[in-house]
This record gives C-alpha cells, structure tokens and sequence, in this order.
C-alpha cells in the first residue's frame, strides 16, 4: 500500500515547510533559490522516506536542501560573482549535525515579505499559501479556478519581484508595522472568503477556509500580543462554524434564520468566543474584533428569534463609524431592521445607495427585497428580487431568491 | 540597492509658482535633498523642463524621425527624479513618500539595473 505512506509523508511535509523554508530563505537570502532547492529535497524525501521517516524530518529536509542550494547555485552558468561567493559561504558553513530541532522560525518574515503592498494582491495570497502554507502551485490555481501554467506565471513574476525589487526578508520597521500587519490580515481573510463564499463546488475551495485558518493560528502564535490577529482568528472559526449548515439536506441555500443550529460546530464556537472576549479585554476593538464579536453573538443565539439584535446593531454602528463601507452598511440595515424595524431599515439603506453605487451589488438587491416585502410592498420587493438573482453567482443562492420571489409574488 | 524614484505630476497641479504655498512646496524640495545626501543615500537627482521642452526620437529603417513632446500624451508627466542608494524597497518607499510631489502626483520605484 503505497498512497497511505506518500499521504503522510505529504502531511509531515507540509507541517514543516513554512518553518524550514523561512529558515532557508534567511540563510541563502533569496527566496526563490530557498523554494526550488527546498522542493529538490522534497523530491528526495518521497523517494528515500518510503523506508522510513527519518528521527528529524524537519531537519533532514533542511540539510538536503541547503546542499540542493549549493548544487543549483554551481550549477546556473551565467551565476554572477555574488552568487558564487554565495555558493562558497554555503558550502563553508555547514550546519551541526548537533543542531538538530533548532530550526531558527523566520515564518513572521516570509509572511511580511510575501503579503508585501508592492505585490499585487492575488499574488500575496498565492504566495502566502504556497510559502507559509506549504500549498503546491496545482493546489493553489485549482482552489483559485485558474489554470496551473497561468498560476505559476504568477508566482515566478511576484518571486521574481521580490528579488529584483528588494522587497526585504525582515520584520516591518515599528512606524510600518500596523499598516503591514493589516495587509498580512487582509490577505489571510482573503483566503477565507475565497474558500467560503462558494456554494462548496469543489473541496478544494473548502479547504481554502481550513488554511486561512491554520495561516491564522500559525500567524497568533508569532505575534501573540496583537488583539486583531485574534480577533480575525476568532471571526474565521467563528463564521466556518457555520459552513456546512448553510446547505440544507437537500443542497439548498439557507440563510441564517433558516439554519439547523444544532449543527453548528459547538468546537469552532467556543474556541472563535473565548478568543474574541481575549481580544476585546486586551486592546480597544479593532475591526476585525467588532465584526467577531457580532459572530459571536450569532453563535450564542439557540433560535434566530434569540438574537440579541440591539447588541449587533450597536456594534455594526461602531464599524460603520470605523469604516464606512457599503458591505457594512448592509448588513447595519439588516442589524437596524430588526431592532427599529424595516421601514428605519429602508431609509439607511437608500441614504447608503446615494452616496454609492449599489445597483449591480448583489447583497443590496436582496437586503432592499426582503425589507420592502416585510413592509408589505411586493411589486417593488419582486423588482429587487429579480435584480439579485441575475446578480447571483451560485445556483443554490438563485434557487432561493427564486423561491422567496415566488412566495411574494404569485406567477 | 540603487533606486530611482521618479516623480509624476500633471504640469498644472500642486502648487504653481506666484502662489502663497509655492515656497513651503520648494523648500520641501530643499530639506529632501538635505536630508538624502547628509544620509548618504543620495547619487543623483534633478528637476526637468517642461514638457514642452520635450522631442522623442526614434530610428526604424536607419531613418531617424524626431517629434515634437513626450514619449506618452498622459496627463502626469515625468517631472524630476532622485537615485537613491538604499538598503531595501521599504526604505526607498520611505524617501518616496517624503517627496513633497507624493502629495500632488505619484512617484514610482524601480530599481536600477546593476550589471556585474
């Protein structure tokens, strides 16, 4: 039985490779060099470790692939004068056998380095995955939707950036680092959503959530002081609690009031709560604990006639004051609608569409149709409705438009 | 690492000169270039005529053409530039930013090509 044993020679592998590859890209002080000669050893590992794991995987793939640096490095041609004085320094310093389970972790640098601002920001998440998280680049294009070739395209261009435009291997300086901090976040919850805005087409999309969330715990354990780092941890686990309930049985599209709740996972609930009170006591609340803490709430309601919507509102008030967005605004109305009712709802809603352009915004259509249809108004209830469903881009999410649209007006 | 930071405005934006907040801009000019060369960072930089000033040649078939203005009829415009010897791309985003011309328009970084 071959595929058992490369199954978890790939999970080991992938356990580490954040951790080496950070400890390569120091040594060698080049990223790209660092990622090909780590992949050389890998290749030898699958082959050699059919045998048996080695005691340290960690290390053994480290030493295997600092001489695959060398090798490459003699082997490139047109290597310039640099990268021969590179090869010699490498070739000096060999590591202690002795030091094993010393791997230095440079992870928190690989991970500024690759959610750098002068990268495009598709080509920070793909690199994030790839280099922190140990993700194959047909792993990455398929969880993307794209093409292997054209994701690997990518990844040359944004390593080839990194080198060539000097982006640094070190930790932000302290005037940089909120700033830097926040991408690193916002490229994590990228990831997320990826993973979970779709109607679980594919598993590997799925598994995109999963990541983010590793990429999360991996990224709280480096910087524990940082309160949103946790509060964007809480807000993943807190929001995938809820991932397989919003398919009924049946595969259709349920939207919260209609969700099974005893399906939550109680796991990811305690886990996404006890880290937002963390966050919230620690720091005054940042973004991401206040969009948490809504979660939070949620998760706690046992019925959806339970929420406590005065809480919600007030905390969607402070992130609307914090950033004023349409996507919160929304959601603000949703919050509002339920506490001042629909027709206070529908008046923040249009002041919002005033002042930005919502029409082909698919969540506004179907925020303006269910409070129009609760004021009783169908005919431009049926209007919006029709808007969103042509604005929906998963079929389950249509299906359930259709039928709300049904129910308020009889064909 | 080399880089030059080249700064783009539109001619008729920012501060025009005969106006109240012309000087300041200058002076932000001056205490830049100060505090480059007393860093060390500074190889060179200069401001550039107008481009009014401007021709663009090219030769194709052994032919030279010349023409009147600049390379692309966009509204920014190359106005001046600075190569500055910095330890990484955050430092050069630093001075980059510092340029009172940030303000107005846009400066692009881009490492100088060092062949060795």
């Amino acid at each position: 039985m071959q595929p058992p044993v490369d199954a978890h020679i790939t999970r080991v592998i992938r356990e580490d490779w954040g951790r080496i590859l950070s400890a390569l890209t120091a040594h060698v002080g080049n990223y790209a060099l660092a990622e090909d000669s780590l992949q050389d050893a890998v290749v030898v590992a699958l082959d050699k470790w059919q045998q048996g794991l080695p005691d340290h995987p960690d290390a053994w793939l480290l030493t295997v692939a600092r001489r695959k640096a060398v090798d490459r490095l003699r082997r490139s041609a047109n290597a310039s004068r640099k990268e021969q004085e590179l090869a010699l320094f490498l070739e000096q310093t060999r590591p202690d056998p002795e030091e094993v389970g010393v791997i230095p972790d440079h992870r928190l640098e690989l991970i500024f380095a690759c959610c750098h601002p002068a990268l495009e920001e598709k080509s920070r998440t793909a690199l994030t995955l790839r280099a922190i998280g140990g993700l194959t680049t047909p792993e990455i294009a398929a969880a993307f939707l794209d093409k292997p070739d054209a994701m690997a395209a990518r990844l040359t261009r944004a390593k080839r950036k990194i080198r060539d435009a000097g982006i640094p291997f070190k930790l932000p300086d302290a005037s940089d680092l909120p700033d830097r901090v926040e991408a690193v976040l916002r490229v994590i919850y990228l990831i997320f959503n990826e993973g979970f805005r779709t109607n679980g087409a594919t598993l590997t999309r799925a598994d995109l959530a999963e990541e983010a969330i590793r990429l999360g715990r991996i990224l709280s354990a480096l910087l524990p002081q940082d309160a949103e780092v946790k509060a964007l941890l809480a807000l993943m686990l807190l929001s995938d609690s809820r991932r397989h309930t919003r398919m009924d049985g049946a595969g259709a599209y349920a939207p919260l009031e209609a969700q099974n709740r005893a399906r939550w996972d109680k796991a990811k609930i305690r886990e996404g709560t006890a880290l937002v009170k963390h966050a919230l006591t620690t720091a005054p609340a940042g973004p991401y604990a206040l969009q948490a803490a809504i979660s939070a709430i949620h998760a706690e309601a046992t019925a959806f006639a339970d929420t406590d919507w005065p809480q919600i509102a007030a905390l969607y008030d402070l992130l609307a004051a914090r950033r004023p967005n349409p996507v919160i605004a929304i959601n603000q109305a949703v919050a509002r609608s339920y506490v001042e009712g629909p027709e206070a709802a529908l008046s923040l809603l249009e002041q919002v569409a005033t002042t930005a352009r919502l029409d082909a915004y698919q969540p506004f259509h179907v925020c303006r149709a269910d409070l129009l249809s609760r004021l009783n108004r169908p005919c431009e209830a049926a209007e919006n409705y029709r808007a969103a469903i042509a604005l929906s881009a998963s079929t389950a999410e249509k299906a359930f438009l259709t039928q709300r649209l049904a129910a308020i007006a009889p064909p | 690492m080399q880089y030059m930071l080249l700064i783009y405005n539109a001619e008729d934006n920012g501060p025009q000169p005969g106006t109240e907040e012309f000087g300041p801009y200058m002076q932000g000019y001056v205490d830049f270039t100060n505090e480059v060369q007393s860093a060390g960072k500074m190889l060179s930089g200069d401001a550039l005529q107008p481009i009014a000033t401007s021709s663009t040649v090219s030769v194709r078939n052994g032919k030279t053409e010349v023409v009147d203005g600049p390379f692309a009829e966009t509204k920014e415009q190359l106005g001046g530039f600075y190569i500055l010897d910095c330890k990484d791309l955050d430092e050069a985003l630093h001075y980059a930013a510092k340029i009172p011309d940030a303000a107005y328009g846009r400066v692009e970084v881009r490492p100088v090509m060092i062949f060795d």
